[in-house]
């Protein structure tokens, strides 16, 4: 190690061996808090104090705090530090500051005095100091206390050109949180001349300022292009020997070239003037025409700059969009850095090509690089450079390439990373759609998606490829013969049973013909596959059956026969049973006429844009390559998805006689992915749920919520930085359902994720809980749900507990959670007036049948809050059955499968103490007591 | 504009960390966490560029050390590495062939040198020479200053 030059601190030096010296972090955090009580000994008592101790001391707080130990004293030593007349320690105090003091702390007022001090020094050193200051500081304290002083430093002629520079990019800080410092009128013209200053690193410092306030303010500040092209053209055509110190690696002031560039991008077009224009494409094409020159030094560093001003001349090339010849040229030499051996370069070169596609000027250019960004796909080691390759080609597509480029896309797809298939699969389903010009190879397409990678087709690919088939007359006989054959398969993912089961229920009779492809072979073929399938599928197979028995009279009394199965207890699943014995009335009392009327094939969707698009644009916002040449901008995507949601509802609507309710609604709702705002009810309170999900992600604070789930069923059930779980129940009579929504909040995939029930086998027979199994991995930003069944047999206590492993990051994470399912959901509330309600009271006397308990109010007693809780419990809450109107008093029946537990309570406040009295009287020992534990201390 | 940097060692430890935007410590512990894990993992030919949250990160290691830096969407990415070189040329010149045990031990210097490279995660100077000079001119004042318990410190009270 080097001396260094000015004064070492050897008490700190000392310090931080022994912390290095340290063998466990116990000895470290030991080491630490013994140094904390000594510094603030010495602070506290030690009135001789000097400078020289102060400043070893902050600076030991200083490194303690980076250590990543909090620090709540030695603020005030620091702020003294700041009027020293020693420079080390006015220093030390400022680094102090900057790195420990937030924006909004009560000690920026105290500082604001010794900063203005220092201002006002005759020494560039102390003045840049402060200004260092306030640029970390930056807050509105700061803007206002300074909004005079700042704007004169950066413009008068007697300010020195290093304390220029830090007060123009400290102006832009302050600028950046109260945009209302920037004096405007005669100081406009000044700043802007500041473009033109003999100093190159005060132009570098303007340059950056004067961007910020023409974003803001563009017209004010237009003739700051004049200057920036005449400064750019002088910079670009200097030999790299006249600018001395700033040119870096022989590449001449690359730092303000880029920047002045950027400047340039605020204006479309960049000028009026045709002579500024002339300059300004003669120095792009320089700039073009350097990036052939062999390299005057072999360091990266030399490629890396001399490529930022190319890159940026590039993106300025694009945004004006207006100049073919400028485009294609740097339409090839992007095409060169595709295969250079950088990989930075590569990435970047596809990156900007994503750039290149989408103007009609270059787009014929770029895709002479096909084949090249197609071997990137395949080849590239960094799964970045390969995504972005990825994102080329769907840029580039269009109708000429595109079955090439899906093809490969699909070819990919097998072996592709599973960070990105999801993606891809969105980016292959828009391609086919939008460029389908046959579409039976559309139908191709999508169903080979879902046999390549099944998995990652969402709901909203296969609702569209269903939309198209019913909408298109052309393809729907291709279509049922085509998922014939895919259904064939010995393992096929469910997501073709269901594209396959909607397929055939409405067009499985233009196959029926052959006798290969026959009603009952069909229909033997569908169903061998539901025992395989979820609720889900399932109930979308059973319908898909009623309506064989419209296509296929000759086949109604198997299918008759599988209903009937499934009719009964035998199907755990109550949506299931519910819908198969409905179906089967159907099937026997309505007419062939009411049957072809209700049945009626599915009348054509609204045209409107795929759905599929608003996915991938909300999993990638401002990401998204466009794949549209800008001159044919489509419009925005509206509103809602068709979902083939809406066509159940539309065949339970159509009898809703028979169906009596419209579970179906729900049970589809309950898996519809939260990506789009769909318009149906059903739908919403999922989406409030997990909306979030793809949200503000700071919301690093872990809240679980369990104990709100005693008086409601649906919610953000446990939230930490990295998962988020929402839940949606539902419960009828001694039967529940619940949906569990996992989201990833995180950049990466979790896996081995497994959620395992803890319930043991002596509860479960009291309360069947029944989970399904879960993909092992979640991706990253994406969301699973798990469907749960509840059977209550018989009162139980508590509630299952479900614990969740991963793997994040390579660090195993494990916590448990408590379900809502808590003995109260399996109350139906019972109506009863005052009279039946005291007998009852009377009768339920006998000391098994009482609990009580006195609890203390939560503050402030909240009266009506309660009576939401407990309207929310699941008891009926009578009103006008105490004569007491404070006293709230419930009742309910508790279902299950062995007996009724009827349950009555009574909720008297004490306004004065502060305090509940819970009083349960129900006919069975174990559920008095259950319901008082739950209730107690709620209120 | 920057939005901040944090230069870490090959194990994991933060040996500085600065920040351009107001993040509460809470965050700046979740980002720094999170960062660190992300590229402590990636293999040395990958791109030292990498899509993150709204922002882009520029890496590259030195030696043991990593410096990274986040920047907004419309940055310069591989000017970006260039900053990050010029720093590192910058400590190099002025702790003679730096090494880590250097920004360890006098890490207030290494926070000097970057103040006077970048301003509220802009660019400030980028004249080798001029940022060198700067920092001579801020140890020459030190110089004149040495007070007496600096002696007792050193045992030549």
């Amino acid at each position: 190690m080097a001396p260094v030059r000015g004064d070492g601190m050897r008490g700190l030096a000392v310090f931080i061996s022994d912390i290095r010296n340290c063998k466990s972090k116990e000895a470290e955090v030991k080491r630490i808090n013994k140094e904390l009580a000594n510094i603030r000994s010495k602070f506290k008592g030690d009135k001789t104090l000097d400078g020289y101790q102060k400043k070893k001391y902050v600076c030991k707080l200083l490194f303690i705090f980076l250590l990543g130990h909090d620090i709540d004293f030695g603020h005030m030593e620091a702020v003294n530090l700041l009027s020293s007349n020693k420079y080390s320690e006015k220093q030390i105090g400022y680094l102090f500051i900057s790195v420990l003091v937030n924006t909004n702390s009560d000690l920026i007022r105290l500082i604001i005095q010794s900063i203005k001090n220092d201002l006002q020094s005759r020494n560039p050193v102390h003045v840049n100091l402060a200004l260092q200051c306030i640029a970390n500081i930056g807050s509105r304290d700061m803007a206002e206390s300074f909004s005079n002083e700042i704007p004169k430093l950066l413009v008068s002629g007697d300010t020195m050109d290093v304390v220029k520079q830090s007060a123009a990019l400290c102006l832009l800080r302050l600028f950046r949180s109260s945009p209302d410092i920037i004096p405007g009128g005669e100081w406009t013209s000044r700043i802007i001349h500041l473009l033109n200053d003999q100093h190159m690193g005060v132009v570098t410092a303007a340059t950056s300022l004067i961007d910020a306030l023409v974003k803001c303010n563009p017209d004010e500040y237009k003739g700051c292009v004049n200057l920036a092209v005449s400064r750019l053209s002088r910079i670009v055509t200097a030999s790299y020997t006249d600018l001395q110190d700033y040119t870096y690696y022989f590449v001449p002031a690359p730092w303000l070239s880029v920047k002045l560039l950027r400047l340039l991008q605020n204006y479309n077009p960049v000028t009026e003037e045709a002579g500024v224009r002339a300059r300004l494409n003669e120095t792009l094409e320089t700039i073009l025409n350097k990036a052939q020159e062999p390299p005057k030094s072999k360091k990266v560093q030399h490629s890396n700059a001399k490529n930022a001003v190319l890159f940026e001349a590039i993106n300025l090339i694009i945004h004006s969009d207006s100049e073919p010849n400028l485009l294609v040229r740097a339409c090839n030499q992007l095409g060169q850095f595709l295969s250079n051996r950088e990989t930075n370069l590569r990435y970047l070169a596809l990156e900007s090509m994503c750039h290149l596609a989408t103007s009609e000027f270059s787009h014929e250019e770029v895709k002479k690089h096909q084949e090249v960004v197609i071997l990137s796909m395949k080849m590239e080691k960094d799964v970045s450079v390969r995504q972005m390759a990825v994102d080329l080609l769907y840029a580039m597509c269009d109708r000429g390439n595109a079955e090439e480029i899906v093809q490969e896309m699909l070819n990919y797809l097998e072996t592709a990373d599973y960070s990105i298939r999801e993606e891809m699969v969105l980016k292959v389903a828009i391609l086919a759609e939008k460029y389908a010009t046959d579409y039976t190879w559309y139908v191709d397409v999508i169903l080979n998606l879902i046999r390549i990678a099944g998995d990652y087709v969402s709901e909203e690919v296969w609702y569209r490829v269903i939309q198209i088939v019913i909408n298109r007359e052309e393809v729907q006989g291709y279509a049922a013969k085509t998922v014939f054959e895919a259904l064939q398969a010995p393992a096929c993912h469910e997501n073709m049973v269901k594209v396959g089961g909607y397929i055939l229920g409405e067009f499985g009779n233009l196959i029926a013909g052959d006798s290969r492809s026959a009603p009952l072979v069909q229909f033997k073929l569908l169903h061998s596959k539901y025992h395989l399938c979820s609720p889900m599928t399932r109930a979308l197979l059973l319908s898909t059956y009623i309506k064989f028995i419209n296509l296929f009279p000759e086949i109604r009394t198997n299918i008759q026969d599988v209903f009937r199965q499934h009719s009964n207890l035998r199907s755990a699943d109550a949506e299931l049973q519910q819908r198969a014995s409905e179906y089967l009335q159907l099937s026997i009392v309505a007419s062939t006429d009411v049957l072809a009327t209700v049945l009626e094939e599915m009348p054509s969707f609204p045209e409107r844009e795929s759905s599929i698009l608003a996915v991938l644009k909300k999993k990638k916002p401002g990401r998204v390559p466009e794949n549209e040449i800008r001159e044919s901008k489509s419009p925005a995507p509206t509103s809602g998805p068709g979902s083939v949601l809406q066509n159940n509802v539309h065949v339970n609507n159509s009898h809703s006689k028979l169906n009596n309710s419209n579970a179906n609604t729900d049970l589809l709702g309950l898996s519809t992915p939260p990506a789009n705002n769909v318009g149906s009810n059903s739908n919403s309170t999922l989406i409030d749920v997990l909306g979030d999900i793809y949200g503000s992600n700071n919301n690093s604070s872990a809240v679980y919520n369990t104990k709100k789930f005693l008086f409601k069923n649906n919610g953000v059930l446990f939230e930490n930085e990295m998962l988020q779980i929402g839940v949606k129940s539902e419960f009828r009579q001694n039967l529940g359902r619940l949906g569990l929504f996992y989201g990833n909040k995180t950049q990466v995939p979790l896996s081995n994720f497994n959620p395992v029930l803890q319930w043991s086998a002596e509860e479960t027979l009291k309360l069947n809980v029944q989970m399904k199994a879960v993909e092992p991995t979640l991706e990253a930003g994406a969301q699973i749900q798990q469907l749960l069944t509840a059977e209550c047999i018989e009162d139980y206590a508590d509630a299952p507990t479900i614990e969740i492993s991963f793997r994040y990051n390579g660090t195993q994470q494990k916590f448990s959670i408590k379900l809502p399912l808590s003995v109260n959901k399996f109350f139906e509330p019972t109506e009863m007036n005052a009279e039946s309600f005291f007998a009852r009271w009377k009768n339920l006397s006998g000391e098994q049948q009482r609990s009580q308990k006195v609890f203390k109010a939560a503050q402030p007693l909240d009266l009506p809050g309660a009576r939401n809780k407990l309207m929310g419990f699941g008891m009926q809450l009578l009103d006008s059955v105490d004569p007491n109107p404070d006293n709230m008093v419930c009742a309910g029946i508790i279902h299950t499968q062995s007996q009724q537990v009827g349950c009555l309570m009574r909720l008297e406040p004490n306004k004065q103490a502060q305090m509940f009295r819970l009083t349960v009287r129900a006919s069975k020992e174990t559920v008095t007591r259950e319901i008082c534990d739950l209730l107690a201390d709620q209120f | 504009m920057m939005l901040f940097m944090l230069l870490f060692s090959r194990q994991g430890k933060l040996r500085l960390q600065k920040w351009y935007m107001a993040y509460p410590d809470k965050v700046k512990k979740k980002i720094t966490r999170e960062l660190v894990t992300t590229i402590l993992a990636r293999k040395p030919k990958m791109c030292s560029f990498l899509e993150w949250k709204d922002c882009k990160i520029v890496y590259k290691r030195y030696a043991s050390l990593y410096f990274c830096c986040a920047i907004e969407q419309n940055d310069n990415e591989l000017l970006t590495l260039e900053i990050i070189h010029r720093y590192v040329e910058l400590l190099d010149k002025y702790f003679g062939s730096v090494c880590e045990l250097d920004i360890i031990f006098n890490f207030e210097k290494a926070y000097f040198i970057l103040d006077e490279l970048l301003i509220g995660g802009e660019i400030q100077e980028t004249s080798k020479k001029n940022v060198l000079k700067a920092i001579a001119s801020q140890d020459l004042l030190q110089e004149d200053e040495t007070p007496q318990s600096f002696f007792d410190d050193h045992g030549l009270g």
